[in-house]
């Protein structure tokens, strides 16, 4: 009885959590829809007569240090953060499970090239590799994309290969071939689907650590460049006025916590959702 | 000519470390016969099922397939002979794909050939009703169509395997060990459904298995297998004869 009582409390607590991280994204897409339409101040128009400025009705969250609307800019910098973590996210991850599909399924030579491949960029921190990277292409958004993708395809190709090599082993792969279906066909019903649960889940995980590595890079200089307001680039302007208006620092701070915890919850709940054998059964 | 539906020539299949697999066997199945190969685990029963299929490549030998030689073939070449040789597999919950829903997996070799079928057996007017006279013809309810893998027991799960081999009438089935991971019950309701389609639908079946007793209950005709080569042939009620071979005469004790 206690054991159901605590299954169903966490069940709840599960349910809770998910039910509020998708409230969080629906009002994330409602701000995106608001300030693709929408916006009351101009985002990178400066008025140093009105800087740092505390919440008033006209801004309800101030003004930072150049006098410019940090409510506006949160808001423009959220559509920036998360529209480019998820541009280089889908970007590396179709890569990366083609990747691991091709190399996976034809093994030989294909399959030992891109293995060394993968052991050159899975032998750094990705934080490490991003920023070489950057520093390499130069400052800006295209570079830091690049970089991005250039470091996450590696781990999904990686999860792909795996899934591949060990689920073309099994009986129904063999089955398949007799009832001759294409290598292509093979891969996309018979496999796909084995390798789109885990493939998603490991992107919804990781969309929380692409926005941490997009506002990290723009943090240090090396992402997206002002007057554009991105929420590490925030942070980075604020830093120097802590002591006089900590809430610079404190609003795209909590932004990005909040949105990296959302992202993951999601996450949690796309991995249960492809997890058939926790269906019930109908 | 040879006329028989599968006739196999020296065949020998080597790994690179230079094992054996099977030796230079020789045999042939004619349509619509059952033919037994029984054997220890590890003597190269399944090994020979899969190079049968073209699952795995042979080294030697030819594997000829209503008279044309098809070791050679390469995948699209074998395609059009592929859809008259079914497998059904040891372990059943291995052989279904666990992601595909029933009615899936049972359309899969459908798809690839539904055009190309004579339809003697089944009359295919719609997708749902084929996987409605498939699971029929297995004695599974059609509401099971909607299910997954894991859901079915392994009795079930088998029945679906030999629905998905039967689904395009194919003229000949390897059966490998079809019934080595099932109960005793469910072992003799899934040989009596054997029985039953190879006389609907004059398949050919290569039984093997490691169970002298179910292998003589359905083949006419039994070949012995031991470390990669045939030790002994003989007719179902030539059987216990004096003549047989010690091998055989060992695996006819223990059973």
């Amino acid at each position: 009885m206690l054991r159901l009582l605590k299954e169903t409390q966490t069940s709840l607590a599960r349910k809770l959590q998910l039910g509020a991280a998708v409230i969080f994204a629906a009002l994330l897409l409602l701000v995106y829809l608001y300030t693709a339409f929408v916006l009351r101040h101009d985002p990178t128009l400066t008025d140093l007569g009105i800087r740092l400025q505390g919440p008033s009705l006209n801004h309800p969250l101030g003004t930072d240090h150049l006098g410019r609307d940090v409510l506006t800019r949160l808001m423009l910098g959220g559509q920036q953060t998360i529209g480019y973590s998820l541009l280089a996210l889908a970007a590396a991850l179709l890569i990366g499970t083609a990747a691991g599909m091709v190399a996976g399924y034809r093994g030989g030579w294909l399959d030992r090239v891109f293995m060394r491949i993968a052991d050159g960029f899975l032998a750094f921190p990705d934080m490490i590799v991003v920023i070489v990277l950057s520093g390499l292409l130069g400052p800006g958004l295209h570079s830091m994309i690049i970089a991005i993708v250039m470091v996450k395809w590696v781990s999904y190709a990686r999860v792909v290969r795996t899934t591949v090599i060990t689920e073309s082993k099994q009986d129904y792969m063999l089955a398949a071939r007799t009832n001759g279906l294409s290598p292509a066909r093979m891969l996309t019903r018979h496999l796909l689907p084995h390798i789109a649960g885990q493939v998603l889940v490991l992107a919804s995980l990781d969309l929380g650590k692409v926005i941490l590595l997009i506002s990290s890079l723009s943090y240090i200089g090396l992402g997206v460049q002002p007057p554009t307001p991105e929420w590490g680039a925030m942070l980075n302007d604020s830093r120097p006025y802590f002591q006089l208006a900590p809430e610079l620092m404190l609003f795209p701070g909590l932004a990005i916590v909040l949105v990296v915890l959302c992202f993951t919850v999601l996450g949690d709940a796309i991995r249960d959702l492809y997890d058939v054998k926790k269906e019930v059964r109908g | 000519m040879n006329t028989s539906l599968l006739s196999v020539e020296q065949l020998t299949k080597e790994y690179k470390n230079g094992k054996h697999a099977i030796r230079g066997v020789s045999f042939s199945l004619e349509q619509g016969e059952c033919l037994g190969l029984v054997g220890e685990s590890g003597c190269g029963k399944s090994t020979l099922a899969r190079c049968l299929l073209r699952l795995e490549p042979v080294t030697g030998g030819t594997i000829t397939f209503k008279g044309k030689p098809i070791q050679q073939l390469n995948e699209k070449q074998l395609n059009p002979y592929r859809r008259d040789m079914q497998i059904v597999f040891q372990n059943p919950a291995a052989a279904l794909n666990p992601r595909l829903r029933i009615r899936d997996s049972l359309l899969d070799p459908y798809n690839q050939y539904g055009r190309h079928m004579q339809h003697n057996y089944f009359s295919c007017s719609s997708r749902s009703a084929f996987v409605d006279e498939l699971l029929e013809a297995v004695e599974l309810p059609s509401s099971l169509a909607g299910r997954y893998p894991h859901e079915l027991s392994g009795g079930q799960k088998q029945r679906v395997t030999i629905a998905r081999a039967i689904s395009i009438e194919p003229a000949m089935i390897v059966l490998d060990e079809p019934t080595a991971s099932l109960d005793v019950l469910s072992q003799g309701a899934i040989l009596t459904l054997l029985e039953q389609l190879q006389r609907q639908l004059n398949l050919a079946y290569l039984f093997i298995s490691h169970d002298l007793a179910a292998v003589s209950r359905m083949s006419s005709r039994l070949l012995v297998m031991r470390e990669g080569q045939f030790v002994d042939e003989f007719a179902r009620q030539e059987m216990f004869a004096e003549d047989r071979h010690e091998y055989t005469k060992e695996l006819i004790s223990i059973y």
